[in-house]
């Protein structure tokens, strides 16, 4: 609902509403400062619960030296984030590891969804419903019990500990958005527009690439970007088929994080969350209203 | 267009060998693990499972469910000032800052938190510093609270974005028609506009159920080891003694979990529709 019809409804039900009693003027003042500074503490509370985690991953990422009984850093610095970015560092290479297997990551899911989704919402299909849902199901168990398997079968194939192997197992958890996301892009897509281009003597194949394709990109972008960041963010996959020889970012992080080393974790948590913090301020000019109305059906 | 095309199935065919091979393959995997031992259908594992880990068992089903209800109760708290308040600031402010652990990964919030919730972290200090707390009252939360709090931090602003946008959509004239009697906003929150968005907070809840049954980082570097939650001792039975039978019985167990909360929504579902 836009903002507008909102406080229009608003103000109008505010004017409509009858009260029952008839306050004294200095009583309902007072009131209203009252409920006003309630609010604004409320407010303040929600706002500390919300930013006072990231503020503590802040701190820590610039103080050389913090422990008890200290509130504060000892001393800051930011001698860690050298080590961090210096390019030799573990950090750096496990960025590198991190972006190639995104990248490689939305090839593989893009090359397989983006036929999948224009059968799903174009072509016939029997079972269509419940192809829908198989894509849904991995969603629905928790995946620690699932990735141990894969791990076993992986091992079997000399793919534990592989790129590959790695890139496999993010494909196949981010399918699930990109085969839906790019189905509700195509199904957004005015059939006439097709229907046009083959009356004018378009073949199949050129009416898709020259007016379908274009036409559902930003959706097809926006499960792009989706599954790019879910790779980017993967821990439990990479954790299972990837050791010891993947570090992602997420794992240099736990284990910083386990052997002690808050400075180097909570840098490398403030890099993993650049990509994240973009992606909520731009999605919604790539996911349409249009789109997500028809993600689902 | 009308029969089944040959040409869609083969649009579809890679997608779905995907699934098969890394989703249908795996999972059935675990079921055969689980469930045999030498080749005979036999629930020895699941003894072991109960035998080692029903204190972690108990203690995983109290947490998501604790986490739940408490996502539940925030979310729909969120939700209903952004739908009803009065006072636009409020509501700007309350917007503007809802979301931001949505897209923050799980290993990042489980970092944060690992620092935030120790007894020298921030949250401790700003409640000393504050006067709330006396410094000799400071604890630790990184044991089942910090699990707790971390799951409700990530998972509210996804139950709150799903259910501000189902109330937005419901027809205001119900709630002002509301007002007008003279009923009260918590009043109209729970008896006119909860019964209408009850089916999206419901996915929501069910969503995050699995979702934090699924979370391995979050028990891993948030709580200690004892007791923990089923997917840290998966890990453990596998990195540590290559059991593989045991920890596809806890598995199963945690898929058993999952299926509890699918259908406790198809009931909902079912029960809607006999009286539609």
């Amino acid at each position: 609902m836009n903002d507008q019809s909102q406080s229009a409804a608003l103000a109008s039900s505010a004017a409509l509403r009858a009260r029952p009693v008839a306050l004294p003027a200095f009583l309902t003042g007072s009131m209203k400062i009252g409920s006003t500074l309630l609010k604004a503490a409320a407010l303040a509370v929600f706002a500390f619960l919300l930013f006072g985690p990231l503020a503590n991953l802040a701190l820590w990422s610039v103080a050389e030296r913090w422990y008890a009984p200290f509130k504060l850093p000892v001393s800051y610095g930011l001698r860690y984030w050298e080590v961090v970015f210096r390019p030799t560092g573990d950090a750096m290479s496990s960025l590198a590891t991190s972006v190639g297997i995104a990248s490689l990551v939305v090839v593989v899911a893009l090359a397989v969804s983006v036929p999948a989704g224009y059968a799903l919402a174009r072509l016939r299909l029997p079972w269509r419903t419940f192809i829908m849902i198989l894509f849904l199901l991995p969603q629905a168990f928790p995946s620690v019990a699932i990735y141990i398997n894969v791990a076993r079968v992986f091992y079997s194939l000399g793919l534990t500990g592989t790129i590959p192997g790695v890139v496999l197992v993010h494909a196949a958890h981010g399918l699930v958005y990109s085969v839906w996301i790019a189905a509700a892009a195509f199904s957004a897509v005015d059939r006439d527009l097709e229907l046009a281009a083959r009356n004018m003597g378009a073949s199949p194949l050129r009416a898709f690439m020259t007016v379908t394709l274009p036409l559902a990109m930003p959706g097809i972008m926006a499960s792009g970007i989706f599954v790019f960041l879910e790779s980017l963010d993967e821990f439990t996959g990479t954790f299972f088929v990837g050791v010891p020889q993947v570090t992602t970012l997420p794992l240099l992080l736990y284990n910083a994080s386990m052997g002690g080393n808050y400075q180097i974790a909570s840098i490398t948590a403030l890099i993993l969350l650049v990509p994240s913090v973009l992606f909520m301020l731009i999605i919604e000019r790539f996911l349409k209203a249009d789109v997500l109305s028809k993600v689902g059906q | 267009m009308s029969r089944p095309s040959l040409l869609g199935f083969l649009l579809i065919a890679p997608a779905l060998l995907m699934i098969g091979v890394l989703f249908l393959y795996p999972l059935g995997f675990s079921l055969g693990a689980a469930f045999t031992a030498g080749g005979q259908p036999s629930l020895t594992h699941f003894e072991k499972a109960f035998e080692l880990y029903s204190t972690d068992i108990l203690f995983t089903i109290f947490v998501v469910v604790v986490s739940t209800l408490l996502t539940a109760l925030f979310s729909v708290l969120i939700a209903g000032v952004l739908t009803l308040s009065e006072t636009p600031w409020l509501v700007a402010g309350l917007r503007a800052l809802y979301r931001w652990p949505l897209f923050i990964p799980f290993i990042v919030a489980a970092q944060c938190m690992r620092t935030f919730l120790a007894k020298n972290g921030l949250m401790n200090n700003t409640l000393v510093a504050t006067g709330v707390l006396e410094p000799l009252q400071a604890t630790s939360f990184l044991d089942w609270r910090g699990i707790i709090i971390t799951f409700v931090w990530k998972q509210v602003p996804f139950v709150t974005l799903m259910l501000a946008g189902a109330m937005a959509s419901i027809d205001r004239a119900t709630i002002e028609a509301g007002r007008n009697l003279g009923a009260s906003r918590p009043r109209i929150l729970v008896e006119l506009v909860l019964p209408q968005v009850a089916q999206t907070l419901l996915v929501g809840l069910v969503l995050s159920f699995v979702t934090m049954l699924s979370v391995l980082s979050v028990p891993m570097m948030v709580a200690g080891s004892q007791p923990t939650m089923l997917t840290v001792d998966m890990a453990f039975r596998i990195n540590s003694y290559g059991d593989y039978a045991t920890a596809n019985a806890l598995g199963v167990i945690s898929y058993a979990l999952s299926a509890a909360a699918a259908w406790i929504y198809l009931r909902h579902n079912v029960k809607r529709e006999v009286q539609a």
